[in-house]
């Protein structure tokens, strides 16, 4: 990656983060029930077997709801499902080539197995990718830490992912600025060659190094006794409970009931 | 190589959760019992490094394509396996949660192939036993080399039977094993000729550093320990052969939709009987929903052959079924916004 795609991707980063400072009926909702919630919704997604397509669509809905009453704008969540490249697509591109039984057909185009597992594969992909950057956009990764320390988290773990989160930027830009220097002394190369990767590596690791002494220095100078305290306390009211109960009572009817279906059978007859 | 939640079954992520949340635990516990306050920052400060460090794309020689560090094998170089491991556990966590890369309840999977197999078991059965104290140069070019290369190789290994055994997709296992392994040979060669790379360059600069895992005496495995690690090994393996139990389900119980008729009459009495009354029960469920997807809602379980079988008529309501939710949930998020803006404070500007 360019040094300036690295600045790019991190202030799409930081407004992430960011988007959660807002004051949204989404963002009041516990960050507990919130945690939940999406675990539920990924778990029921996951459950459809491999040919499911239409009986996933109405599960769109929990995602939507957090989309627009966390008045999270739609660009980045839809710029993040574009960007990466995932294993999932890769692998469900190999789909059509693999499973061929017709199904029925359109027109001229003859519907196989493989399309609706290749596109069924995308859905999911979008579905929960799509639910696990919202959490976040709406939740942050503060109230999400301390919700997994009341889920009994390991406290080492759960300060690693906060102080991991706190220098990501930090040591990110410090990876730019390499990137930059190098392009700059070597335009015919853009990409460091290996050895260089691994020497320019080693000096950034080196200056990590000194950085996490300077900042035990700091947390001494300011009292750390080996403890970090997370300051934050959580209320859970009924309203939280209720936005728990109501969406996985949602997704229960939705994993029994194939309801795009049932709509279509309601409003065109049964087909026969 | 990060598995996807569009390609994991509920039972693999649930499996995979339990077996790194188990090693996560034990891990916090093997740290607190040797307390040292230096740490806290340090393991902070390696996993951001370790995120950016996935930033710098170099060349390979002779190949024409780039690569990247994982990093998973220098930071068990740097603080041991303990610590790289809830290291790697809270990089991947982020990775899922902000870069959508691999997904949350895939988390499991990937902290197990990317994380648990390279601090675990690459790192105390190869890097250990190779390296010793005090390596030479060339002694910890091939420790770092073959534990990087048998860590990936495990690792894709894991993504390889977790997407056969989740059976998201129709790639055969001997499909998917040509597909993967060789590509992660590669890479495997590539991360650790970089991670040699890194070591040494610190290891000439800064001599006095003590790294946790290369230059402190590495204690090879006790046998208790490691009787200890094969038996976690043969949980993992058993948790496996029980996925394959509950993942058949997907077309076991369609069998049993269909057989469901037959099986009534000649159940025989007792404890047995009772287990298959209890399937009966739950089969009956899930015909009734195939009989709801044949789009015929009264007829026997057999009339329709295979599912999935569609004809025209019926996935033509689907379609239309399909769109009606689509324009559904459109509706329902436009009235959500309207209604959003209607509610919202006027800013205080």
């Amino acid at each position: 990656m360019r040094a300036d795609g690295i600045t790019a991707a991190l202030s799409h980063l930081g407004r992430l983060d960011e988007l959660a400072g807002a004051n949204t009926p989404i963002g009041r909702v516990d960050p507990r029930a919130k945690l939940v919630t999406t675990l539920a919704f990924l778990v029921t997604v996951a459950s459809y077997g491999r040919h499911e397509l239409s009986a996933l669509l109405p599960l769109a809905a929990y995602p939507i709801f957090l989309l627009a009453l966390g008045d999270v704008p739609l660009r980045p969540i839809l710029w993040r499902l574009a960007l990466v490249s995932p294993f999932a697509v890769l692998v469900g591109t190999f789909e059509p080539l693999l499973d061929r039984q017709p199904l029925g057909a359109l027109g001229p185009v003859v519907l196989t197995a493989g399309w609706l597992s290749f596109a069924s594969i995308l859905l999911r992909f979008a579905l929960s990718v799509s639910a696990a950057l919202l959490l976040v956009a709406t939740t942050g990764l503060d109230a999400v830490a301390a919700a997994l320390a009341w889920f009994r988290v390991p406290k080492v773990l759960v300060v690693q992912l906060l102080f991991l989160y706190r220098y990501l930027f930090v040591l990110s830009e410090e990876v730019a600025r390499a990137l930059r220097a190098h392009a700059l002394r070597s335009p015919s190369h853009p990409r460091p060659r290996m050895r260089v990767a691994g020497s320019m590596l080693g000096q950034i690791l080196l200056r990590t190094l000194d950085r996490a002494q300077r900042i035990h220095a700091a947390m001494l100078c300011r009292g750390f006794d080996g403890h970090v305290r997370l300051g934050r306390s959580l209320h859970a009211g009924s309203s939280d409970a209720a936005f728990m109960a109501g969406w996985c009572a949602f997704f229960g009817v939705c994993r029994l009931v194939d309801i795009p279906r049932v709509l279509g059978v309601a409003l065109f007859g049964a087909g026969r | 190589m990060h598995m996807s939640d569009a390609l994991v079954s509920p039972a693999v992520a649930a499996s995979m959760w339990a077996t790194t949340a188990g090693a996560s635990a034990l891990s916090a516990r093997a740290l607190r019992r040797r307390p040292d306050d230096r740490r806290v920052p340090l393991m902070g400060v390696l996993g951001a490094f370790v995120f950016a460090a996935q930033m710098v794309n170099f060349s390979i020689p002779g190949t024409g394509s780039s690569g990247h560090l994982c990093g998973g094998l220098l930071l068990t170089i740097l603080l041991g396996p303990a610590a790289a491991f809830l290291v790697m556990v809270s990089v991947l966590t982020v990775q899922a949660l902000f870069f959508a890369d691999g997904g949350l309840l895939a988390l499991g999977c990937n902290v197990f192939n990317l994380g648990f197999l390279t601090s675990f078991v690459a790192y105390p059965l190869v890097f250990a036993p190779l390296a010793r104290t005090r390596p030479t140069r060339g002694r910890l070019a091939l420790a770092t080399v073959l534990a990087s290369v048998v860590g990936l190789q495990l690792g894709s290994l894991g993504v390889v039977l977790e997407t056969v055994i989740s059976r998201r997709t129709s790639l055969s296992l001997d499909a998917f094993l040509v597909l993967m392994q060789p590509i992660h040979l590669a890479i495997g060669v590539v991360e650790g000729l970089v991670t040699t790379a890194v070591v040494l360059f610190i290891r000439d600069a800064r001599p006095d550093l003590v790294l946790a895992g290369s230059d402190a005496p590495v204690p090879p495995p006790s046998p208790r320990r490691f009787a200890a690690g094969v038996l976690l090994a043969a949980a993992v393996a058993a948790g496996v052969l029980s996925w394959f139990a509950s993942s058949a389900p997907d077309g076991l119980e369609w069998s049993l939709a269909r057989a469901s008729a037959g099986a009534k009459a000649n159940a025989p009495p007792g404890a047995l009987h009772s287990l298959f009354a209890m399937i009966q029960e739950r089969t009956a469920v899930l015909a009734r929903e195939a009989r709801l997807r044949a789009g015929d809602p009264e007829g026997p379980d057999t009339a329709r052959g295979r599912w999935p079988q569609v004809d025209a008529t019926v996935s033509l309501s689907g379609l239309a079924g399909a769109a009606l939710t689509l324009a559904l949930a459109g509706l329902l998020a436009a009235g959500l916004r309207l209604v959003r803006r209607r509610s919202r404070p006027p800013s205080p500007q």
